[in-house]
């Protein structure tokens, strides 16, 4: 029998994998949303074309993938060698990777159309102004791009929050490392535990429609000073 | 490294998507220089090349100073050259008050190199009122002048200006264009001054580099290159020439004001203007005609002694005259058959009779 203590940790789970997603995916996102957005390299739409691959591909497939790369046999083994681990399999390390990769093209996405959106004239101005392109990044394309990268946090986030394939390809169900809110609500579907899955499974309903809510509104708000 | 010889010396060749650019020209390194020419003629793509934004192969010396050489491999990028530019559209930071954007590129000066005074410069472009306001509430005139002050506020040593009044509407650009001549003489600061417009560029310019089909035609001082006949033909109606003259003073009984020129006296409606300032006429082609002995009974007032220069036929019924006013070429438009009743040749003494002049500053 599970405690009403228990409930809670697959919510705390999920949301410190969440925000530790969200951060991760802005350091990494960005640079490659800018990348996208500036380049004139001819390959650039195939980087594109793997970056939003998650969106189409099963998360089984993904989650296939990543466990053998994470698994000890490759990469992730090698890495978690360093500190005499076998696998980032079924580890929180392993699903803040497998949740980045998943969730990249909801990043990716809008910042790479705000960067794109104000064209090429700011950042000449910027540099008519004296400003190196480093600091014209820092202090136009950033600003400008703020709507984007509102919208790019926040379907990163919730994303993250609802992702289940791939959490159950290279997670697994361990309490407290890796059993996350989706799979807690199969877990007690599956074990007919009606009480607990309603109470989850409502609280993830309540929680969706206010991040939706709140970001449509910040949009608004945010295009309405910003221009 | 050359002697600082006061001179904007460019010289860029490439191609630029379908556009190729082959442009050579000198011009002082001080006072306005108008890059003349129609639209699709490179006139931007050259100012491009002079800041740096776009890079063709060549070289651009600017009072002594390399900023591009590519025989040496040296090449400034656009933030380390010291220009300001002022875009055909304001381009003003929408994230940013006015001040703030006023700020941004005086912030990246270095303390030792800012000339400019915001004060002053606010003061000057009329935006005082407006400096905690957004762009988004400004009107396009209020912009471009912000755009202007804040191109001022980097000190820069040359000033690049693309078209900034082509975007405006009439009114507008009737509120910009005091500034500009504010700026001309108040700041003494050289300008390469992008224009497609021939009027723009009689009011503001002292030199002129025309462009045509991404290539120099000619280069010289304004009222020199204006009074050239090669140059003038097939400007239509535009065809003018530029006088330079000083208020000599005022009649009050008629109204009028008189300006001076080394070929006499020009009478027009009264200006209020100090007697002594130099003062520019514009003077259409069309509106100047050419008699044999001073006229009598006439309603135009302006009439002066000239010499045929030179003729240049226009069209199967037209030519241009190049007439010597005491040394300040004036341009009539008549016609062949004007020419051959009146004989006119190179070095035949005639009146000019000049029935309208617009004053410009």
């Amino acid at each position: 029998m599970i405690g009403s203590d228990d409930i809670w940790s697959p919510v705390r789970l999920t949301l410190e994998l969440a925000t530790v997603t969200t951060v991760v995916l802005l350091l990494v996102g960005t640079p490659i949303a800018w990348w996208l957005a500036r380049s004139r390299a001819r390959w650039k739409e195939a980087v594109a074309a793997v970056v939003a691959l998650p969106l189409v591909l099963p998360p089984t497939v993904l989650g296939f993938y990543l466990l053998l790369a994470l698994g000890p046999n490759g990469p992730g083994g090698w890495i978690a060698g360093f500190y005499g681990a076998r696998s980032l399999a079924f580890t929180f390390a392993g699903l803040v990777i497998g949740s980045v990769l998943y969730s990249l093209p909801f990043v990716v996405q809008p910042i790479r159309n705000a960067f794109e959106a104000f064209g090429e004239r700011p950042l000449e101005v910027a540099a008519t102004l004296r400003a190196s392109p480093r600091d014209a990044f820092w202090s136009v394309a950033v600003p400008l791009a703020r709507p984007g990268f509102v919208t790019g946090a926040v379907l990163g986030f919730a994303h993250t929050v609802g992702e289940f394939g791939v959490v159950l390809m290279i997670g697994g169900n361990i309490p407290g490392e890796t059993r996350v809110l989706s799979v807690a609500i199969y877990d007690y579907v599956e074990t007919l535990q009606w009480t607990q899955a309603h109470i989850l499974s409502a609280a993830m309903l309540a929680f969706s429609f206010a991040v939706i809510l709140g970001t449509f509104q910040l949009e608004r708000r945010l295009r309405r000073t910003g221009s | 490294m050359s002697t600082r010889d006061g001179t904007i010396d460019a010289r860029f060749t490439g191609r630029l998507g379908g556009f190729a650019l082959d442009a050579a020209f000198r011009a002082p390194a001080y006072g306005v220089t108008a890059l003349f020419g129609p639209s699709g003629c490179g006139k931007t793509t050259l100012l491009r090349c002079v800041a740096g934004l776009e890079r063709m192969a060549g070289r651009l010396a600017v009072a002594g100073d390399i900023w591009q050489d590519d025989a040496r491999g040296r090449f400034l990028r656009t933030h380390e050259r010291p220009i300001g530019y002022v875009f055909q559209e304001a381009s003003l930071f929408p994230h940013l008050s006015v001040r703030r954007n006023l700020e941004f590129g005086q912030a990246r000066t270095a303390p030792a190199d800012r000339r400019v005074r915001f004060a002053e410069v606010a003061e000057l472009l009329g935006i005082v009122d407006l400096l905690d306001r957004r762009p988004a509430g400004l009107s396009g005139g209020q912009r471009q002048r912000v755009a202007i002050a804040r191109a001022l506020l980097t000190s820069p040593r040359l000033l690049l200006m693309d078209e900034p009044l082509a975007s405006l509407d009439q009114i507008s650009r009737d509120e910009i264009l005091p500034f500009l001549e504010r700026l001309h003489d108040e700041l003494a600061m050289p300008v390469l001054y992008v224009s497609h417009s021939a009027e723009e560029v009689a009011r503001l310019a002292d030199h002129l580099v025309l462009l045509d089909a991404g290539r120099v035609r000619a280069s010289g001082p304004i009222a020199e290159l204006r009074a050239r006949l090669d140059l003038a033909r097939g400007t239509g109606s535009d065809a003018d020439a530029i006088v330079d003259c000083r208020v000599a003073g005022h009649d009050d009984a008629f109204h009028l004001s008189y300006l001076d020129f080394p070929g006499g006296r020009v009478s027009v409606p009264r200006h209020d203007l100090p007697v002594g300032r130099a003062v520019r006429l514009r003077v259409l082609a069309r509106d100047v005609s050419v008699t044999l002995a001073p006229q009598t009974g006439t309603s135009i007032l302006n009439i002066f002694p000239a010499v045929v220069e030179e003729l240049a036929e226009e069209s199967a019924a037209q030519l241009l005259v190049r007439l010597g006013v005491g040394g300040t070429p004036l341009l009539a438009r008549i016609t062949r058959k004007s020419a051959a009743l009146l004989d006119l040749a190179p070095g035949r003494a005639v009146y000019a009779q000049v029935k309208a002049v617009a004053l410009l500053a």
